[in-house]
């Protein structure tokens, strides 16, 4: 089954693992699982049934925006990571 | 509470000078110490990605290198704490554009920049409920 690695943020609402095993051919079947087995991860990785803007996957090391979107296949095999978009800056 | 290492600190101040009037940004890479505490082992110097006219206000980095300094966190055992970046000729205090941007969880380290020589460094944390910074305190040695 394909493993997902959760960022430091996100790791209090996955009892602090980094890595979770799910079930899923698709990444947005794989996530769906992932927020299943830990419920209070949703709020931050889903708007309504979108997932959020400033969080990206990637399988392996390519942006599934280049892929087919969450409708990306996955394999046993492949790593699917949860990666922030990180901006700031001073006001004006 | 966090804790950067001095041949951190001094790098962090550098990459500020460098980029001076820009921003510049990048991944404060450690462990987590016991209680909420952090340490600071490396810093990684990531390319501000926003649009050149817009770096004197403002710092974006791009999934594909957050991707890697994940990577490499793992790769070295350590945890993604969080992030830098410099105001130039601005106090080294969040913006209300930072915490919109920010993420509960992360260290976000600041460095103000005078004329181009490095000043104030302080660090805050975003509540989870996302509606303040609370300043951090950060021990450099």
């Amino acid at each position: 089954m394909p493993v997902i690695q959760i960022p430091t943020a996100l790791r209090s609402f996955t009892e602090r693992k980094s890595e979770i095993t799910v079930a899923g051919a698709t990444v947005g079947e794989a996530i769906a699982k992932l927020a299943e087995a830990y419920p209070d991860i949703k709020q931050h990785l889903y708007q309504g049934a979108e997932l959020r803007s400033f969080i990206n996957v990637f399988v392996g090391e390519t942006n599934i925006k280049k892929m087919q979107a969450l409708d990306t296949p996955v394999k046993d095999d492949d790593t699917i990571m949860l990666v922030p978009a990180i901006a700031g800056g001073i006001q004006g | 509470m966090i804790r950067l290492s001095a041949e951190c600190e001094a790098l962090v101040r550098r990459e500020g000078e460098r980029a001076f009037p820009n921003e510049c940004c990048g991944v404060l890479l450690g462990p987590l110490l016991d209680g909420d505490g952090r340490q600071v082992e490396a810093v990684l110097p990531i390319e501000n990605n926003r649009e050149a006219e817009e770096q004197y206000h403002r710092f974006r980095i791009e999934a594909e290198d957050l991707m890697r300094a994940e990577k490499e966190a793992r790769k070295q055992n350590r945890e993604v704490l969080g992030f830098y970046h410099s105001h130039p000729d601005h106090p080294a205090r969040p913006s209300e554009y930072d915490r919109e941007f920010a993420l509960p969880f992360y260290s976000y380290i600041i460095l103000g920049v005078e004329g181009g020589r490095a000043a104030e460094l302080t660090s805050w944390r975003l509540t989870e409920d996302r509606s303040v910074f609370n300043k951090e305190e950060l021990l450099c040695r």
